[in-house]
């Protein structure tokens, strides 16, 4: 009896959930993706606990101990001011993390809600208004509309992180408008509207929700990109300011000192390279498990 | 194809006059004071008023657009703030630098990335796919200003094979001023190369299903000839579209690599003006890269209606 009735169990499992655990198989089976998840939630877990997992404070400069390589006491080396590099380096991430994730957050929220009502309701501001906008602003070099408005707005993480989300905007305002052209067709659209549902209702309640998997995978992505671009300002002094620890900006100041102390630039930009791969292999591992027809 | 054409052309002139606008309220429409903004906290009243005089900010906004855009049409960018030098004459100046190294640049990259989709492609699951796949994901994951650094560090100051930055114009001395140049076209080469491996092996893998491809196959046609010259020929199409696309990204990562090698291009000029608050030269410099995306796509858009003939029946659509 209680073998059929689990036996019944299993036959009446939802399919949300059977297509979850379809996905979460299909995410494992990819190493790749599983290798790139688990280097990226490490570098959370760093970031969130830095003053924990840091050896030295970041901005604590000791002249007795300038430009050493690495060694057993400061295992990156230590930079020009003699700053232990590693502890810089893990509170860097912190940086890196937060414009990530914000700015992606603000293309998100400013993205999301355009692309869904000019997808939905179309007409002559959907064509000559929203898709003419984000053509312009697409016909941008990012970095370099993101370093104008970072010059415009003065320099600082919290105005770089607002350029890098305005310039990913369009991006997403695309996504979603594409996602709502091929939803609004389908039948439970059609349903909900019959049955009186409010216009408002159906775009948030209905038709997003199933415009969420490639919102997340392309999410994923430009949290990649946007650590770049972070990285990128603060190279060139629009971004993070000192004493603060910033990737970008280690490397900076340490390209005066390639020469003698190459440790100062090579280890932020290894730990760039390594967090943008590994958040890149984590999205394209999401991308495949979401949709493998995209592989 | 007239009317595509037609059709096509309005677009472009809608996305030209919206370009305009983003650049116009880069500094007129941004909270604060804009002469202000150029003059820095410290300038005196006097100097700002006399700013706000010459840039004509006592006047409404649309008649600023208005008199700023005839002014553009008309060739007049406006002069430098540093040396009142105009700054259509800048850009044109600084430009040749910038179109060496994009060139150079596109021919590493596709030196690169032809191949690697090519056998991503066709060993689909081998060591060498692998080896492709991961090539251009760490290639679209490297920072362009990482890349240089490296490339600087390994060729010039470990190996001491080429010199880590300067420019030299090709007609003065054609061999150093390659050699100079290799390095950032390798830095900015590599991402693109990176990007074009990705898109060229779906292209390629999508093609290689085709029915022609078995057809070619069944005439006894060897492999490298199905390939190349039926396979590749039509995977590249997408490619040429997508790549006109990925022209913004290109030109940023040139800004950045212009800045770490020392090339006088239109980056490293963008770059100093933003650092200086020269806005004349940052909304020129911004404007021109912005044009030359807009009408590289318009031209690829149509190169495409060219090679594809459905794009013709649909109108463009």
């Amino acid at each position: 009896m209680e073998a059929q009735l689990e036996q019944k169990i299993v036959v009446v499992e939802s399919p949300r959930k059977r297509r979850m655990k379809e996905m979460s198989s299909r995410f494992f089976q990819n190493k790749l993706a599983v290798v790139g998840g688990v280097f990226t939630l490490l570098l959370i877990l760093m970031a969130i606990f830095a003053p924990l997992v840091a050896p030295y404070n970041p901005t604590e400069q000791n002249y007795a101990k300038f430009l050493q390589s690495p060694n057993g006491e400061n295992l990156l080396g230590t930079d020009e001011l003699g700053r232990d590099i590693f502890s810089r380096i893990i509170f860097g991430a912190r940086v890196s993390i937060q414009a990530g994730i914000i700015s992606v957050g603000i293309a998100l929220l400013i993205g999301i809600p355009i692309g869904l009502f000019s997808g939905y309701y179309r007409g002559v501001l959907d064509e000559f208004v929203v898709m003419r906008f984000t053509d312009a602003l697409l016909s941008f070099p990012p970095l370099v509309l993101a370093l104008s408005l970072a010059a415009v707005l003065g320099a600082g993480l919290q105005n770089a992180m607002i350029a890098i989300g305005i310039i990913f905007t369009p991006n997403f305002i695309r996504l979603v408008r594409g996602e709502v052209l091929s939803q609004r067709e389908r039948e439970y659209v059609t349903a909900a509207k019959a049955s009186g549902i409010s216009d408002f209702k159906i775009i948030f309640r209905h038709i997003l929700p199933n415009c969420m998997p490639p919102i997340l995978v392309q999410a994923t992505l430009a949290i990649a990109a946007a650590i770049i671009s972070e990285a990128s300002l603060s190279y060139l002094g629009l971004g993070t300011q000192p004493p603060t620890p910033s990737w970008g900006a280690m490397l900076s100041m340490g390209q005066g000192y390639l020469g003698d102390a190459p440790w100062i630039s090579l280890f932020p930009g290894l730990f760039i390279f390594l967090t943008v791969l590994s958040i890149n292999l984590f999205g394209d591992g999401l991308r495949d498990a979401l949709d493998p027809k995209l592989k | 194809m007239v009317k595509f054409l037609i059709r096509r052309l309005g677009l472009m002139v809608v996305i030209l006059f919206l370009v305009s606008i983003i650049v116009f309220s880069l500094v007129h429409l941004t909270p604060g004071d804009p002469a202000r903004m150029i003059l820095g906290q410290e300038a005196t009243e006097e100097s700002l008023h006399a700013l706000r005089e010459q840039m004509g900010l006592n006047d409404p906004l649309y008649v600023q657009y208005f008199s700023w855009v005839t002014n553009v049409l008309q060739g007049d960018l406006g002069n430098s703030l540093k040396d009142n030098t105009p700054v259509l004459t800048v850009l044109l100046q600084k430009l040749p630098v910038t179109i060496q190294l994009s060139i150079m640049s596109f021919v590493i990259a596709m030196l690169i990335a032809i191949p690697a989709g090519i056998i991503s492609a066709t060993r689909k699951g081998t060591f060498w796919d692998y080896f492709g796949t991961t090539f251009a994901l760490s290639g679209v994951s490297v920072p362009p200003f990482f890349l240089g650094i490296l490339l600087i560090f390994v060729f010039s100051i470990s190996l001491g094979w080429v010199a880590p930055s300067g420019y030299v114009e090709p007609w003065k001395d054609f061999k150093q001023s390659m050699l100079l140049m290799i390095l950032p076209a390798i830095a900015v080469g590599i991402r693109l190369s990176a990007e074009i491996t990705r898109m060229l092996r779906s292209s390629m893998l999508e093609v290689l299903e085709a029915d022609y491809i078995r057809t070619a196959y069944a005439k006894g046609v060897l492999e490298r000839g199905v390939v190349i010259g039926h396979a590749l020929k039509n995977a590249l199409i997408p490619v040429v579209t997508v790549s006109g696309l990925q022209l913004a990204t290109f030109l940023g990562g040139a800004v950045i690599t212009e800045t770490i090698f020392a090339i006088p291009g239109i980056g490293r000029l963008v770059i100093d003006a933003i650092l200086t608050r020269d806005f004349p030269v940052v909304q020129g410099a911004v404007l021109f890269m912005a044009i030359a995306v807009v009408v590289v796509n318009f031209f690829i858009d149509v190169l495409y209606s060219i090679l594809d003939p459905r794009i013709k029946l649909t109108g463009g659509q």
